[in-house]
């Protein structure tokens, strides 16, 4: 598990794809592939694009859900959350530390 | 060459027919009987009567359901039309029950929105700068 999420976010493509849906939940793969193409300038396929999406979805970064006949994507930050359980954040509190 | 006529393949021409000018604003252009039940039947958009003409086509052939499911699934429209503003239209058509598959969204110089048509498309709707 841990393994497909490290994979899903070493592609700088699919982390844009993750900041669009963080920007808009809820997007049709045909928005996903505009917002990369026209805010992002990514000249990359709708199939390549649905590759990097079924890569996100089997990191549990992406889930869809089917709404009647539209098919629309959600970000899902959970999985993330293991990132911090196995390197924890160190507690910034107390005095203030500036660290670039 | 030039666009005289362009088509969306429609699940009941009445039904379209009230859509395309009820709820979008276009105007009929041709309403002619052909075969028993179909209809050529075109629409136009008041600002250019005597421009590219919109064909709603039934969608009786067997192809067309998978193509436009598989199209409507991944969000891809099938027309689009301009708009002198995108989110003063999608406001408009919110109000009059349309539902959207894509809210307003700016890309650059263009903004874009995607509807369901009622009849089987969706489609969008975009503002350019002149």
């Amino acid at each position: 598990m841990a393994e497909d999420l490290f994979k899903a976010l070493a592609d700088p493509t699919r982390r844009t794809i993750l900041d669009e849906l963080t920007e808009q939940s809820g997007q049709t793969l045909f928005e996903i592939c505009s917002r990369l193409s026209m805010k992002h300038q990514l000249a990359i396929s709708r199939q390549g694009v649905s590759q990097h999406l079924a890569v996100l979805e089997a990191a549990g970064l992406v889930e869809t859900r089917r709404e009647g006949r539209y098919k629309f994507h959600d970000l899902n930050t959970a999985p993330l959350r293991q990132i911090t359980e196995r390197w924890p954040l160190r507690d910034l509190t107390g005095p203030k530390e500036s660290t670039p | 060459m030039k666009i005289r006529l362009t088509s969306v393949f429609v699940d009941d021409q009445s039904k379209a027919l009230r859509f395309y000018t009820e709820i979008l604003g276009f105007v009929t252009k041709h309403d002619v009987p052909v075969g028993e039940k179909d209809r050529w039947l075109t629409v136009v958009s008041p600002d250019e009567p005597e421009g590219t003409e919109l064909l709603l086509e039934p969608a009786g052939h067997p192809a067309v359901k998978t193509y436009r499911d598989a199209l409507v699934m991944d969000g891809v429209p099938l027309a689009q039309f301009a708009v002198a503003d995108v989110r003063a239209e999608y406001d408009r058509l919110r109000g009059l029950g349309v539902h959207f598959t894509q809210e307003p969204l700016e890309m650059g110089p263009v903004t874009t929105a995607v509807f369901d048509d009622t009849c089987g498309n969706l489609i969008q709707i975009a503002t350019q700068p002149e």
